[in-house]
């Protein structure tokens, strides 16, 4: 017993010699500007982040080979929230206090982002979160460049509906902060549509869920009733699997019961046997499939710095790419990298997206984005058969709740404001 | 340079049956086959609605281009990158298998890069599938008529339900027969006679059609206002007692299939759990990397199916004994680093597996990535046993359940008549009298930790079946495990058999008042009451051995 806990204690003063001396490396000196990047390398969202890391750092080579930002060459400092939502605030302070980084390029679950928003905006730091997420929110400090639900959820359905003609509804979606508020607005607008409760049923099903078979049973006989139904997924990466496994199983195809994913792209296909998945459909502000020179040579550079011609892109990729660039255009246009100069100078900064069009940043912190709908193929692809005629400007305060409706979120003067009430004139203090 | 030319022949050969078929058809127009030829261009490069004007030309040119239709369906239809000749092209694994789609020459294998397929949207699939069964009426076997008669459906046209009339006369299969009957009395529901309506009702309230129910439940629907849809009071009389009929069967199928289920669900616990029986039950180790060992099974399935590509049903197979002998190796080195020098300090035999778990997971996220990988599942293992409208059973699940069983009865054998089984009971029961005996504990130990640590392998074979591959599996399940276990009583096989089918059950009859995520706490709940009134399970270990 004694041998062992001597030997252990031994083991662990050498990691943690090394743990200091690798931290010490990565302190360098100050003729560099710091870049933060904050995604989980371990634990169950590393399935996703670690592709943002890569696209970071791809970013970021790229910008130094342009010759840096302000004369400055730009470094990375990557740290590894591990999943652990409380690890992603402590890992933020470190970043701004410790590492004194000029901006924060990371996170994926709204959990996360909600985690880290009290650090920063304390700290008066720059976070650029890249993934779609349920809006009502608008931080001093946080940029939101992936989709509100406005550019993903709303047109989606608008789609569904008039396209494909639905009359009855699955809400279906995973037990958490972002499901739940999609599937309110969703359910708030569909109603505002005509739609019945009784066309309307809504699911909510655990973390990584994997026995579908009542649920699809379920959706089965709902769908059943003789009018033309669609499910409306916001189910999270890995209980997507075994869901359209059983979906397969059961003979619902997508030409019976199509379902719509706000969560799967490219890179989650990359892991599924897509048989069965072929012709359900998912919304986005980017697909891979998309012809356009720009992307094009984006996925490239990313095959080249990736050395594997078979990697995928996808649309956070795409969110982190326009944040990227537009905070380096902000950084220029300020000529510092100070937070407070920077929040100023970005809004309005446009920087043309890789899908054709030009992506603004607007008072709200969000930007302008096109919404497409693909079918998904038999390669993993998203083949395009809807998109909008015009970019979609993110709304962090939806207007299909009745309690976000008269709020708007504007960080110009004289409202300079995340949560301005249109109604009572009145900014309501919080700072989100 | 040979390829073109072979090509270039091939167009020529087209060109000629396309003049031969002229001469055949010489009193025809000589428009239709332009027409065809717009609708061969159209469908290569048109539009979406481009196409489906494409599709309806060629099944207006009738059974001949059946093949094209049928492989754009299954996504087999592609042009050439070179000069755009639209071929079919079988998948081969290394690339496709290319023929000519009108003149069926076949061109050889080519590299996938090689051609363009042609892609299809949701709805132009539908209006495929409709004019293919439209073709297909006249099909040798029953089966495809069948599939022909159901995807038509609902359809109003008159020209389909002029088809389906012809065809009524001619059909010898009673199935097939009795599908389009049941398409003609559904047509009769809606018609303006009397009679005929109260008859067609009469007459389907003994189909076990989904179609029905929709149609009867319509009859005895109130509008807004509270008044009756259907003003005639006998019709709706007749659709009610029918549906009192249909119901009652509705309701007996539907509890067989809430039975399945629970089942289904219980054979995956059971296959989880049962490995754990063993090093936890048997031996008393809390084994926390167990599931990272069943995580270890599924990764063999997947690199089995990259091994042997071409034969997915044969590399899932060998994939059993392969896992099992993987994660009993992995197991036995578990044991005999580390978990022989923690026995009997559980605490820290706990914490030591559980960073075993972490460092399995990580190192499988450094050498497979973190990403999930694709794990094939074979024909007979997808889609379901459709034994009417309102019961199917998936295969998958089907063949868990035996699988399951198999292995369970297959690990009784083990223990009760093979020397290792006797030699396992005897240390479990009094391990200082066994050592007494002359058995070699250690030796002992590592063996059953490590037919434990094989048969979570295998469960992780069937799990590759159901759920993602990828380094969280086992985490997934762990917790599970320990649940049957436990609540079948720690040391007994059976209980762990029985506590998982109730578990699964139980699970699946609150599933839908409850919903997903409120079911599971209220059958963790459950059993944490279970627990505090009968400590040692369902069946607990008696005997003098179970006090000590």
């Amino acid at each position: 017993m004694n041998r062992i806990s001597t030997k252990l204690r031994k083991l662990s003063i050498v990691a943690m010699v090394a743990a200091l001396t690798l931290a010490a490396g990565t302190v360098r000196a100050e003729d560099t500007i710091k870049v933060g990047v904050l995604h989980s390398l371990s634990g169950t969202m590393a399935i996703s982040e670690t592709t943002l890391k890569d696209t970071m750092l791809m970013l970021i080579d790229e910008q130094n080979k342009k010759g840096g930002l302000l004369g400055k060459k730009l470094e990375a400092v990557v740290v590894d929230p591990a999943s652990n939502w409380p690890l992603f605030a402590e890992k933020a302070r470190e970043l701004l206090t410790k590492d004194k980084v000029s901006a924060i390029f990371g996170c994926w679950t709204s959990v996360s982002r909600k985690s880290v928003l009290p650090v920063i905006e304390e700290l008066n730091g720059l976070l650029f979160y890249p993934v779609q997420y349920e809006g009502e929110e608008s931080s001093k400090n946080v940029f939101y460049t992936g989709a509100a639900p406005n550019q993903q959820a709303i047109p989606a359905v608008d789609y569904l509906m008039n396209d494909l003609k639905v009359k009855r509804w699955v809400l279906a979606g995973t037990d958490y902060v972002y499901p739940r508020t999609t599937n309110k607005i969703l359910e708030a607008y569909l109603k505002s549509k005509g739609v019945a409760s009784k066309d309307i049923m809504i699911n909510y099903t655990p973390f990584g869920h994997s026995d579908w078979q009542s649920i699809v049973a379920d959706i089965k006989k709902f769908g059943s009733a003789g009018k033309k139904t669609a499910v409306v997924s916001t189910i999270n990466g890995d209980a997507n699997i075994p869901f359209y496994k059983e979906l397969g199983n059961q003979g619902v195809s997508a030409e019976k019961i199509p379902v719509i994913a706000f969560s799967v792209g490219e890179e989650e296909l990359s892991g599924m046997d897509t048989k069965p998945l072929v012709g359900h459909l998912a919304a986005w502000n980017y697909f891979m499939s998309v012809d356009s020179t720009k992307n094009a040579a984006f996925i490239e550079k990313w095959h080249e710095y990736t050395k594997n011609p078979k990697r995928t892109t996808n649309d956070p990729m795409e969110a982190h790419y326009i944040g990227f660039n537009m905070w380096v255009k902000a950084v220029e246009k300020a000529g510092t990298t100070d937070p407070d100069a920077v929040q100023k100078a970005i809004i309005g900064v446009d920087y043309p997206n890789l899908t054709g069009g030009t992506a603004k940043m607007l008072p709200n912190h969000h930007i302008s984005k096109p919404v497409l709908i693909g079918e998904i193929q038999d390669d993993g692809q998203l083949m395009t058969v809807w998109q909008t005629n015009t970019l979609v400007d993110g709304d962090a305060w939806s207007d299909f709740l009745p309690e976000s409706k008269p709020i708007i979120a504007d960080w110009t003067s004289p409202i300079n404001c995340g949560n301005y009430n249109t109604k009572t004139k009145k900014c309501s203090g919080q700072k989100y | 340079m040979k390829a073109n030319l072979i090509k270039g022949s091939c167009q020529v050969i087209a060109v000629f049956m396309l003049l031969f078929s002229l001469a055949i058809h010489g009193d025809q127009d000589v428009s239709a086959q332009s027409s065809l030829q717009t609708a061969i261009t159209n469908l290569k490069q048109g539009s979406m609605a481009e196409r489906e004007q494409a599709i309806n030309q060629l099944a207006e040119n009738g059974s001949a281009s059946l093949a094209i239709l049928q492989a754009l369906l299954d996504g087999q239809l592609f042009t050439l990158k070179t000069d755009m000749t639209l071929v079919i092209g079988v998948d081969n694994n290394q690339g496709y298998d290319v023929r000519d789609a009108l003149t069926g020459t076949a061109l050889g294998a080519m590299d996938r890069g090689a051609v363009n397929k042609i892609n299809l949207t949701n709805k132009l699939r539908v209006s495929l599938r409709r004019t293919i069964g439209q073709l297909q009426l006249t099909v040798e076997d029953p089966a495809i008529r069948l599939a022909a008669v159901k995807a038509m459906g609902n359809e109003d046209d008159e020209s389909v339900l002029a088809l389906l009339k012809a065809r009524l006369d001619l059909e010898k299969d009673a199935t097939v027969k009795q599908a389009i009957q049941v398409v003609f009395l559904l047509k009769d529901m809606n018609s303006s006679d009397k009679s005929l309506r109260v008859n067609a009702i009469e007459a389907l309230k003994n189909q076990n059609s989904l179609d029905v129910v929709n149609r009867l439940n319509a009859m005895v629907e109130k509008d807004e206002a509270g008044n009756f849809i259907e003003t005639d009071a006998d019709i709706r009389n007749a659709a009610k007692a029918a549906l009192i009929n249909i119901n009652t069967r509705l309701q007996l199928y539907s509890s067989a299939e809430t039975v399945f289920f629970g089942l289904s669900l219980g054979a995956v616990l059971v296959l989880a759990a049962i490995g754990l029986a063993i090093t936890f039950g048997v031996m008393g180790v809390i084994n926390m990397a167990h599931g990272e060992l069943m995580m270890l099974g599924a990764y063999t399935t997947y690199v089995m199916q990259q091994l042997l590509p071409n034969h997915l049903g044969v590399s899932v197979l060998l994939s059993i004994p392969v896992a099992f002998v993987i994660s009993a190796l992995v197991g036995i080195a578990i044991e005999r680093g580390i978990i022989r020098f923690l026995y009997g300090r559980p605490l820290e035999t706990l914490l030591a597996t559980f960073g075993v778990s972490l460092i399995l997971q990580q190192s499988v996220r450094s050498i497979f990535s973190p990403l999930n990988r694709s794990v094939a599942t074979p024909e007979w293992m997808s889609g379901s046993w459709q034994v009417n409208d309102f019961l199917s059973l998936t295969w998958n699940r089907f063949y868990i359940l035996v699988f399951c069983l198999m292995v369970f009865l297959l690990l009784l054998q083990i223990l009760k008549r093979t020397r290792l089984g006797l030699e396992v009971r005897a240390v479990a029961q009094n391990r200082n009298m066994a050592k007494a005996m002359g058995i070699p504990t250690s030796w002992v130990d590592a063996m059953t930790f490590g037919l434990g640590s094989g048969i979570a392998g295998v469960a992780g074979v069937a799990l590759s079946q159901i759920t993602n591959v990828g380094p969280n599996l086992g985490q997934a399940y762990i917790v599970d495990s320990f649940m049957v276990v436990v609540f079948g009583g720690v040391g007994n096989l059976w209980g762990t058999l029985v506590a998982g089918f109730i578990l699964g059950i139980a699970n699946k009859f609150l599933e839908p008042f409850a919903g997903a995520v409120l079911a599971k706490i209220l059958v963790l709940i459950f059993i944490i009451l279970f627990i505090q009134k009968r400590p040692r399970g369902l069946f607990p270990q008696k005997g003098r051995a179970a006090d000590s």
